[in-house]
């Protein structure tokens, strides 16, 4: 397949380009409010959100019987919802830590939804067909109807963010002083995770309730690395998610037996990859430079000092030092002739003799600057 | 009760106690969610060593699988150690990815093959009876119980050695360094623990409930106890009745086994929350309200004591207007005097309030305080 054909099916294609613009709209709207629970510390909260979600769902079915997108997703929202209030109740009054209420709350909802999931299953007007693409999601089920539901939500909650910009940013950033200032933090609390709860209910059919996690955590984290500014972090964040949802929808497309959810999580794993390696300023990469530029750079510092302060000791300034000498003073740094080379190049020391070096009258001036230096620093 | 049934019961409270072992160490060493990541990223070492070995009972199929959980912990802290991303988004990012491989192995490669994801992740432990462990032709029970008390005996035997190490590396890891007792070897030895627990616990149980039973137990007992060794023991037994009350919670419901006793841990973590002795809510609360009639009585006590002696004494004292000077509403300030009295704080004559001799201490004592 080709990559012209690859895009007229994208447009054309009915199955693919509903996958694809439901998988772009999980992305856009998980990665621009997982943006707020990465920096708030609470990224484990998404995976606790999306498995407390299961049961929602099969309570949702069990009392209206219907297997309307809005039905199912309000269910999933409200067992959301009280999951993370359990959560908040549990870290509030008892001494149990974060950890185990994550994991607490995350394993028995899920358990229970299991259990319901089950229960429905084997009653024997099985009309329940397609709930348990909830669990790893089904994103080739995905129909129109269940786009324009995850659209319509996802503008809302994606609305509501921009209304309440610069409460969230002050709730994220320092909620004491936004406290102090007379916002009603916990109230702005509880709608900021409403939205996350809505935002992970979303891609729980297309994702499932076991990966739905990473697309909270991984593009915010990704975009974290690139900006330090929040808009444009929220705005990366979404990009990210909607390039991962598109292309996880488009490869498992053009392969058979490839799961859309894992792809799509694969997708937003590589991009995390290639963030935290290769972004300016904090990428390992650059780090890796920055931190090979700065030893070299004391080396040289060093091995400057040291003969400035031989040449200082002898009358005639220009009496050529071996490196043995450099290198007992210089101990533990080791590349002493590898670094004169480079102090030759640039025209700081001269040799004068076999294994003999002295500073130039330019090397003079720089060394001297440098203890200069580093006399105003100490 | 059938054969089976009881069979079932009993490779259910014995997972639940080879969970609930390690667990206690997670819950104290804040580490509960490396369960959830362990028992996920595991599916993908079980792919791959199934892929090697082709045989889905092989016990190099345990190794590699335990080893991928002891990697994605590595994984995890090199994550961390760049500072690029905090511990609890490190966490998040590196399992999905792992189990994500391990799905797409799975459905591109071993669709045909007893191995699927639901199996992994969700285990059916209705069907564990049904693989027996045969020697010599003799039936010696099902294949699962052997499994699991083999890894039991490994985390009792792992934890009765180096207790002490354990103890001080989960309660001061600085000292444990300091002492020379490598808390990050230990670390790597309980992680290595979850994770053979895990995988042990995968096919009958699935990793969901290996979560819930690592987590709820010793939560659970967190909130009874002070006490690491009673910690210990109260996970087990409570690992067991969640255990036993989900199988038939799940015979009740027909449903999933593994999800009711997930439910069940729930259910009494739930009522360890509200109603645990001294950290309960309802222990909490009564509490709460004790101290404010204590308080409430003290105030008094010290008004009181603050106007013995002075001119106004007759109007100070009595009861009728006694809500007036303490500004109390007038039905709780009643309330407080009844107990006030009860308490031999005041006495009361004709209407009027005086200090008992202890109740002037306990006012002397407050003022001090």
């Amino acid at each position: 397949m080709n990559l012209l054909e690859l895009l007229s099916n994208l447009f054309l294609d009915y199955t693919l380009r509903t996958v694809a613009l439901g998988s772009a709209t999980l992305g856009i709207v998980s990665g621009a409010l997982g943006t707020y629970a990465v920096l708030r510390k609470q990224s484990l909260l998404g995976d606790a959100i999306s498995h407390a979600a299961l049961p929602g769902i099969a309570l949702a079915f069990l009392l209206t019987g219907s297997k309307a997108p809005l039905v199912l997703m309000l269910g999933a929202v409200a067992a959301g919802w009280v999951g993370t209030l359990l959560v908040m109740s549990i870290l509030n009054t008892s001494r149990v830590k974060d950890d185990s209420a994550l994991g607490l709350v995350l394993s028995v909802f899920f358990g229970f939804g299991l259990v319901l999931l089950t229960f429905i299953q084997r009653r024997p007007d099985a009309t329940q067909a397609g709930l348990d693409k909830f669990l790893f999601g089904q994103a080739a089920a995905l129909l129109e109807r269940d786009v324009v539901t995850m659209a319509g939500l996802g503008t809302l909650a994606l609305l509501t963010m921009l209304l309440f910009w610069k409460e969230f940013k002050l709730l994220s950033f320092d909620p004491e002083f936004g406290a102090s200032l007379g916002y009603p933090i916990r109230l702005l609390d509880v709608l900021l995770t409403t939205l996350l709860v809505i935002a992970i209910v979303l891609g729980l059919q297309t994702v499932g309730v076991v990966l739905m996690s990473a697309m909270v955590v991984a593009p915010a984290a990704a975009a974290r690395q690139w900006t330090d500014r929040l808009g444009l972090m929220v705005g990366l964040s979404a990009f990210f998610g909607a390039l991962a949802g598109v292309s996880g929808a488009v490869i498992s497309s053009t392969t058979t037996r490839l799961p859309t959810g894992p792809t799509i999580v694969l997708c937003i794993s590589a991009i995390v990859l290639i963030s935290l390696s290769g972004a300016p300023n904090r990428g390992l990469i650059w780090r890796w430079v920055r931190q090979r530029r700065n030893r070299r750079w004391l080396r040289v510092e060093a091995v400057l000092r040291d003969l400035y302060l031989l040449a200082s000791q002898h009358a005639d300034r220009d009496h050529g030092h071996s490196v043995a000498a450099l290198r007992t003073m210089s101990y533990g740094r080791g590349g002493v002739a590898h670094t004169l080379g480079k102090l030759l190049r640039q025209g700081w020391v001269q040799q004068v003799g076999p294994d003999e070096w002295a500073l130039t009258p330019a090397g003079m001036n720089e060394a001297e600057r440098l203890v200069a230096k580093q006399e105003e620093a100490s | 009760m059938s054969l089976p049934q009881i069979e079932i019961q009993l490779i259910a409270a014995v997972v639940a106690v080879a969970c609930a072992l390690p667990g206690v160490f997670l819950v104290l060493r804040r580490m509960a969610l490396m369960s959830d990541a362990i028992s996920h990223a595991i599916l993908l070492g079980i792919v791959l060593a199934f892929f090697i070995t082709r045989d889905i009972s092989s016990p190099f199929l345990v190794v590699a699988a335990t080893m991928t959980g002891v990697v994605t912990v590595g994984l995890v802290e090199l994550l961390n150690r760049t500072r690029l991303v905090r511990e609890d988004a490190a966490i998040g990012l590196v399992f999905p990815a792992l189990f994500s491989i391990g799905v797409i192995l799975i459905s591109r490669f071993a669709a045909n093959v007893h191995l699927d994801t639901d199996a992994v992740l969700l285990g059916e432990l209705a069907f564990a009876p049904f693989t027996r462990f045969v020697v010599l032709g003799y039936d010696l029970g099902p294949r699962a119980l052997y499994m699991m008390g083999g890894i039991l005996l490994l985390n009792i035997l792992f934890i009765l050695l180096f207790y002490k190490e354990l103890k001080l590396a989960t309660f001061d890891t600085g000292l444990a360094a300091a002492l020379g007792f490598w808390p990050g070897l230990i670390h790597y030895g309980l992680m290595t623990l979850v994770s053979v627990t895990a995988v042990g616990a995968f096919d009958a149980v699935g990793s969901i409930l290996v979560v819930a039973l690592m987590i709820g137990p010793p939560a659970t007992a967190y909130m009874l106890t002070d006490r690491l060794p009673r910690m210990i023991g109260l996970s087990g037994l409570v690992g067991v009745a969640s255990a036993i009350s989900g199988y038939w919670l799940a015979r009740a419901l027909d449903a999933s086994i593994a999800g009711s006793m997930a439910t069940m841990a729930g259910v009494l973590f739930g009522l360890a929350f509200l109603l645990a002795p001294e950290r309960g809510l309802m222990a909490l609360a009564r509490r709460r309200a004790r101290q404010r009639w204590e308080f409430a009585q003290t105030m008094l006590a010290i008004h009181l004591f603050n106007h013995e002696g002075l001119p106004a004494t007759d109007k100070e004292f009595r009861i009728e207007h006694m809500h007036e000077h303490m500004r109390w509403e007038p039905a709780f300030t009643t309330q407080v005097v009844r107990q006030a009295e009860r308490r031999g704080i005041v006495l009361s004559r004709d209407g009027y309030l005086s200090l008992t001799e202890s109740g002037r201490q306990s006012a002397q004592q407050a003022i001090l305080n």
